[in-house]
């Protein structure tokens, strides 16, 4: 009897193992495929809004002169390439065919534009979530310094750029200050207004465990804040990167802001939509991998948007 | 006086409250009596239950014994010492659900103990035992979200019992398991008070819970809520609640707690008619 026995929970938990590895593989082709129709939507949102703009240029309702189609801007990358990096290009002694090559051009631009949005973004998230946590945690501070964040928020990025070019001249850094100074301030009044929609009950419960309050903050607060603080951290990546651009357009050496400014004054449509096609592209990769790394981060949060789509 | 001494009170009762009420948003136009003239005194390893109508301020009375909101009348002590900040003494089980969402199971469990400073290995075995207690030692590495709502409510259970508290105060803890498991949740209950000696201060609004667990049963009037009357169930243990005793004391407990539901809603049409 007892061999039987023992047998039979042999046999168990070998069969056990073998079905969650097929399970689990059934579940990765699943998501590859969830991967591929999300693939697909956006290449027909995209394709269907580029497919409308050619419309209207070939039946000569868009001039391509001042609404260059897609094929025309996306055409010539190597011409587009050109006015990129001009850095180095109009520097005295330098040939108009010597330096980088129209796609290192292209690349050397969207690198600098990039991290000069993620520099500000980052400057600008500890300082905001740092001074929002201070607030809550000092009284005084609060006092002290919450009218001013207020009365500074609703001022528009574009009157701080006087104030960039005064303090640090032209270069990286009234860029970054920029990108920082148009952040900081809601990302301040955000960050107040999460934890302050923390639940009362988390923190009594830790209360009655007899928790600090830095014990508090720390356990309770931040841990409860992040995902209203993620959300706001994306937000505020598109608002970096409109930002960024009026910030590069004084001046910077290279970025994109520089080109679409170059544009203008060369009247050139066709660089216009090309640098704007390439913010779009950078825009979407990066809220992606933010989206991708919420949900890593904050794997408790319920599946809302599922819910919904289910209605 | 020349200075304000701290009161004191002489008792060593596990909860002595004198004259305590709680007005909410005192001093506002939303201000509310909740809570008024309430004298109690709860020995060391008392079972106690309060019982009355909805919204006569049983949940605030816990909050005041805890010492998570003030008294706005009257001063409560718990052991000779004044109640004035919330202590680990007295543990309370929220009527909401309250487990950290971003904490497994036994981490939820161990948060008390980790507050202190305890180690990895101390946590996980102290929260391996209260959950056992409370029969989810399996759900031990889970998160909340994957619980039911009664086995959220037991875990909250484990995790104010893995702090070892003289005076264990619980909000409606079983209101929503169904019969069986409320059996058993019970008589769990019951072990862990005699093992543990802590005082047991537990709402309910199920008058047969109240038969079966309590020393004494705290009947609160409503708005605001007052102490009507204090019952005793002078049962022994383990109690056979289908005696006539027990029968009779559940009418008893019925009538009293009518009449205020009663009143409740003829005092919530009056204001209707008159607003
Ligand atoms: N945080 C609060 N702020 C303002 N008023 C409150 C607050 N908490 C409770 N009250 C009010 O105090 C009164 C008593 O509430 P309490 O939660 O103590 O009732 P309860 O007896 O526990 O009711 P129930 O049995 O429904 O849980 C209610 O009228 C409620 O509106
Ligand atoms: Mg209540």
């Amino acid at each position: 009897m007892a061999v039987v026995t023992r047998d039979g929970e042999a046999a168990g938990p070998a069969a056990g193992t073998s079905r969650p590895a097929a399970v689990s593989r059934f579940y990765t082709g699943m998501l590859n495929l969830e991967w591929l129709t999300k693939a697909w939507w956006t290449i027909l949102s995209i394709s269907l809004f580029a497919g409308i703009w050619e419309l209207c240029w070939a039946f000569g309702w868009a001039d391509p002169k001042l609404l260059p189609p897609p094929h025309i801007f996306l055409g010539n990358l190597a011409e587009q390439g050109k006015f990129f990096n001009t850095a180095t290009r109009w520097q005295v002694g330098q040939a108009m065919n010597a330096g980088p090559s129209a796609f290192e051009s292209v690349m050397i631009t969207v690198g600098a534009t990039t991290a000069r949005v993620f520099v500000g973004l980052a400057m600008a998230s500890v300082l905001a979530i740092g001074m929002g946590v201070l607030i809550r945690y000092y009284h005084f501070f609060d006092k002290l310094v919450l009218p001013t964040i207020t009365l500074l928020s609703p001022v528009s990025p574009i009157a701080w750029l006087p104030v960039a070019i005064f303090l640090f001249g032209i270069g990286n850094a009234p860029a970054i200050f920029m990108v920082v100074v148009a952040l900081f301030f809601h990302m301040v009044l955000a960050t107040v207004a999460q934890i302050d929609g923390v639940s009362p009950n988390f923190i009594n419960v830790a209360r009655t465990m007899g928790a600090s309050k830095r014990q508090i903050y720390g356990r309770v607060i931040v841990p409860a804040i992040l995902p209203g603080m993620l959300q706001v951290l994306r937000l505020n990546l598109f608002g970096a990167w409109m930002v960024v651009l009026v910030a590069e357009s004084t001046g910077v050496g290279y970025g994109m802001g520089q080109v679409i400014m170059l544009a203008r004054n060369t009247f050139n449509p066709s660089l216009v939509f090309f640098t704007i096609a390439v913010i779009g592209v950078l825009g979407f990769a990066f809220d992606w991998l933010l989206r991708q790394a919420q949900r890593r981060i904050l794997y408790w949060l319920p599946d809302t948007k599922e819910k919904l789509r289910g209605l | 006086m020349a200075f304000d001494a701290p009161p004191t009170f002489s008792s060593k009762d596990a909860v002595v409250c004198r004259g305590v009420g709680k007005t909410w948003a005192a001093g506002t136009r939303r201000a509310h009596n909740a809570l008024t003239g309430i004298d109690l005194d709860v020995a060391p390893g008392e079972f106690v239950v309060f019982l009355g109508p909805s919204g006569c301020g049983k949940s605030t009375l816990l909050y005041l014994i805890a010492g998570l909101e003030d008294a706005t009348e009257g001063q409560l002590w718990s052991f000779g010492d004044l109640v004035d900040t919330p202590s680990p003494e007295r543990s309370l089980i929220f009527q909401e659900t309250s487990l950290f969402p971003w904490l497994t199971v036994w981490e939820n469990v161990s948060f008390g103990l980790s507050i202190r400073g305890a180690g990895k290995e101390e946590r996980r075995s102290v929260a391996a035992e209260a959950l056992q207690r409370v029969g989810l030692k399996a759900a031990m590495d889970k998160r909340p979200d994957e619980l039911s709502g009664g086995m959220r409510q037991r875990v909250a259970v484990a995790r104010a019992l893995a702090m070892r508290p003289k005076v264990l105060l619980m909000d409606e803890p079983f209101a929503a398991l169904d019969v069986q498991t409320r059996a058993r949740m019970q008589d769990f209950l019951l072990d862990v008070w005699r093992d543990s000696g802590a005082s047991v201060l537990f709402v309910t609004h199920h008058i047969d819970e109240a038969v079966a667990l309590a020393d004494r049963v705290v009947v609160f009037t409503s708005r605001p809520g007052r102490i009507k009357t204090i019952v005793p169930i002078d049962l022994p243990r383990p109690r056979n609640l289908f005696s006539r005793e027990a029968e009779e004391l559940r009418i008893r407990l019925t009538d009293l707690l009518r009449d205020e539901v009663d009143r409740a809603f003829a005092e919530q049409e009056a204001l209707a008619v008159t607003a």
